[in-house]
């Protein structure tokens, strides 16, 4: 509990004008979301969040940039990501020129202590973050790809936004980023790492959003056929299916049938593009039989 | 005393905070200090006349997983309720000559009931369920018996629901949404039945939680807190859930397994380093005058065993069956080969059940329909059933496969038939046995779980955490 929140403005003032400034930019956010976001920003915390694929984790950091005006800084985790991925760098060859440049002229001494300072130091996205002046949004993806070490890493980097680099002494964000994580959850992250986080769980949104959701994203379906597409999503989703159809696939669905030509959602319209929300062929046999669509 | 008296804490918000957080930890979601303190910032920052902020705002800060989001809501509802007493809502309840105070008019309260649930307005629904459970627990309805027992209120949500029976509606509302849209399709019915259907379990549980909230008032929330509050879907325990618990059980299977294989990727990278090959380093050492300069290491053969399943599907273990059955379907990447046994009195085989993509939803049923496992009583007999299975398919099991039997060893008092099980489990590379029952039970009345336990290792899997590590455990490297 050491840290004490930087003296910084916060970038929103209320939870509505979160929810207001994210639909300026196109990001229709639950009352989750903007308190959540809300919260991160005020208390200075990290923001864990979690949920199934294609509900707009990664859409609400890109969102919350545009919203304030910040840089996005963005690190996408994979297996085998490291600390000369995520962190910093030496820039080995530069360091080789520079010495073989002074040979002779100068002492070991003043080499040392300059091949070892900023201009060789190469920035990866935790860094770049945290030196950065300007309002800054870190985005952390697919946080549970990476491997445990890496949650270690960030440890520093989320709790104090400092970075330590051995040979220069650490380096404190002169203006915190607001640090946003994402997780699929395949694996069970590290408690550290989530104590030091606020968590939210994404999950589908309520049928009215969702309505809203997908008006924003194809402007040029009809109401109705909107209506119609959520309410069918929805009763999709209470099947007990292999992957439930998510918010990118409402709006897929709506973008095909309006590539179709289609203007109304009747048995064979739902028969013919099922395969745009059930991505397992025994999902769409399931719901074809159970929603007697046969 | 008065009801806010009564539930109001003696140290303000704080103290209430800590109240909260203490009854969250009484059910399973384990909050630290830190997460406490986060909390009461974020009390702090927000604008506390919006409850579901608030709302929102503490499930930020203290919960860690989405599991623990069911219990964290009926308890927020509890210690942070929508409104005191009868609350200030504006829908009147209908009563029987309009007498005020008199017995409520069930049909008219129905009426009212099936045009809310045909507009699905969630916030008037919701007003509706406080002021019925309001009205029928002070003042009865009529010709029902239902009483409100003069001078105390008492609430029920069992005789709420029964009176207003929501369910009954359902055909109603369908033929009045089918007249005003016109269509009438296959299709289209199932749509409007499935969303009525989601509307009316939402009004039941709203009924519930305004039940659970007035009782809460009179006997405390504590009190309310233990009986009313979910069980973690992972601690439920197998034998014991009903087929709400076991379906959402199913539901979390695929995460489970996907947790479950990257996990094992994880071990096995670590492992990938195997011993010194003495034999080919000496080898190699040849063409360096025999100093060995790169040692040669044994390389680990992926184990993928071919596994063995036998389980037990009656009545009484068939959910724990068919929760593993899918796990281990969902992890069949982890397997050369799989074959499935199911048997009651005697074994058949069920492999072809278990395809790759086949429909796994109504599985049990059709291995109970299709396979031949039942002789006389259909109570279980495990002899019987090793016996049966050790003659027909015997040879399923070889110094390649490991060999897995669910259930809960209970017999019946026939014979064990421990001999072939012996047999049985020489045969295979590994054998192992899951008990869905506690350990405690073991060897209590009919079951020979400690006398197969001396055959081939029994592990105890009562809830899917504990069957989870087992497999973990089990799975090769």
């Amino acid at each position: 509990m050491g840290r004490v929140s930087a003296p910084q403005s916060p970038l929103f003032g209320s939870v509505a004008d979160v929810a207001e400034r994210l639909s300026g930019v196109g990001y229709l956010a639950s009352t989750a979301v903007a308190t959540t976001v809300f919260l991160a920003d005020r208390l200075g915390k990290p923001l864990l969040v979690e949920g199934p694929a294609g509900v707009g984790k990664t859409e609400l950091a890109k969102a919350v940039a545009a919203a304030t005006g910040s840089g996005l800084v963005r690190l996408q985790c994979y297996e085998g990501i490291d600390e000369a991925r995520a962190l910093y760098e030496w820039n080995h060859a530069k360091q080789l020129l520079r010495i073989t440049a002074g040979q002779g002229k100068e002492s070991w001494d003043e080499t040392r202590d300059d091949v070892f300072s900023e201009e060789f130091l190469l920035p990866r996205p935790l860094l770049t973050a945290i030196r950065r002046n300007e309002p800054t949004v870190l985005l952390v993806d697919e946080m549970d790809k990476a491997d445990v070490e890496v949650e270690g890493l960030l440890l520093e980097v989320l709790s104090d936004f400092q970075v330590t680099v051995p040979e220069m002494g650490t380096i404190i964000a002169s203006r915190r980023p607001f640090a946003l994580l994402t997780s699929n959850s395949t694996r069970e992250l590290s408690e550290a790492l989530k104590r030091r986080c606020l968590f939210l769980h994404l999950d589908f949104p309520d049928a009215d959003l969702e309505r809203r959701i997908v008006l924003s994203r194809v402007p040029e379906l009809a109401e109705s056929l909107v209506d119609a597409l959520v309410r069918t999503v929805r009763v999709l989703r209470g099947l007990d299916l292999r992957k439930s159809p998510s918010v990118a696939e409402t709006i897929d669905w709506g973008r095909t049938l309006l590539a179709l030509g289609l203007d109304t959602l009747d048995d064979e319209a739902v028969r013919a593009t099922l395969g745009v929300v059930l991505k397992h062929q025994s999902d769409a046999v399931k719901a074809a039989a159970e929603l007697r669509l046969n | 005393m008065d009801t806010t008296a009564r539930i109001s804490s003696e140290h303000g918000l704080p103290g209430h905070l800590v109240d909260f957080v203490a009854a969250l930890r009484r059910h399973g979601v384990s909050v630290g200090p830190g997460e406490t303190i986060d909390a009461a910032r974020v009390l702090g920052a927000l604008d506390l006349i919006h409850r579901e902020h608030v709302r929102e705002g503490l499930a930020a800060a203290l919960l860690r997983r989405s599991g623990q989001r069911q219990a964290f809501d009926t308890l927020f509802e509890l210690y942070f309720p929508a409104a005191l007493g009868a609350g200030s809502g504006e829908v009147e309840v209908p009563r029987v000559d309009d007498a005020e105070g008199g017995p409520v008019d069930v049909d008219a309260l129905r009426d009212i009931l099936a045009d809310l649930l045909r507009d699905g307005d969630t916030a008037a629904l919701a007003e509706l369920a406080r002021a019925v459970v309001d009205a029928l627990g002070r003042s009865g309805a009529a010709g029902t018996g239902i009483q409100g027992a003069g001078g105390r209120p008492s609430w029920s949500a069992y005789q709420a629901l029964r009176m207003l029976s929501p369910e009954t509606l359902l055909a109603r509302i369908l033929a009045d949404l089918q007249d005003a849209t016109g269509d009438d399709t296959a299709f289209s019915d199932e749509v409007l039945r499935r969303e009525i259907r989601a509307r009316i379990a939402a009004f039941r549980a709203m009924i519930t939680d305004e039940v659970r909230r007035r009782t809460a008032e009179i006997r405390g929330r504590q009190e309310v807190a233990k009986s009313a509050v979910p069980k973690q879907i992972e601690q439920v325990e197998f034998l014991s859930a009903y087929a709400e618990q076991l379906a959402q059980l199913r539901r979390t299977v695929y995460p489970l397994a996907r947790r479950l294989a990257s996990r094992l990727a994880v071990r096995r990278k670590h492992a990938k380093r195997g011993t010194l090959d003495m034999r080919r380093t000496l080898r190699r050492s040849m063409s360096t005058g025999g100093v060995p300069m790169r040692p040669a290491y044994r390389t680990r053969r992926p184990g993928r065993p071919e596994l063995v399943i036998l389980c037990d599907v009656s009545g009484s273990v068939a959910g724990f069956s068919h929760f593993t059955l899918l796990l281990v379907q969902a992890l069949r990447e982890q397997f050369s080969k799989v074959r499935v046994f199911a048997f009651v009195e005697r074994a058949d085989e069920v492999t072809h059940l278990f395809d790759p993509g086949a429909e796994l939803s109504g599985v049990m049923q059709r291995v109970l329909r299709e396979a031949d496992l039942v002789a006389f009583d259909g109570h279980s007999d495990y002899g019987g059933s090793f016996g049966s299975f050790a003659e027909h398919w015997g040879d399923a099991v070889t110094s390649k496969s490991s060999l897995l039997v669910l259930g809960d060893a209970r017999t019946n008092y026939r014979d064990p038939n421990l001999a072939v099980l012996k047999r049985l489990v020489a045969q295979a590379r590994h054998a192992h046995w899951l008990n869905p029952e506690p350990r405690r039970q073991w060897g209590s009345g009919d079951s020979a779980a400690l006398r197969y336990a001396d055959v081939l290792p029994m592990h105890e899997c009562r809830t899917a955490a504990q069957l989870t590590a087992v497999v973990e455990a089990l799975l090769p490297v």
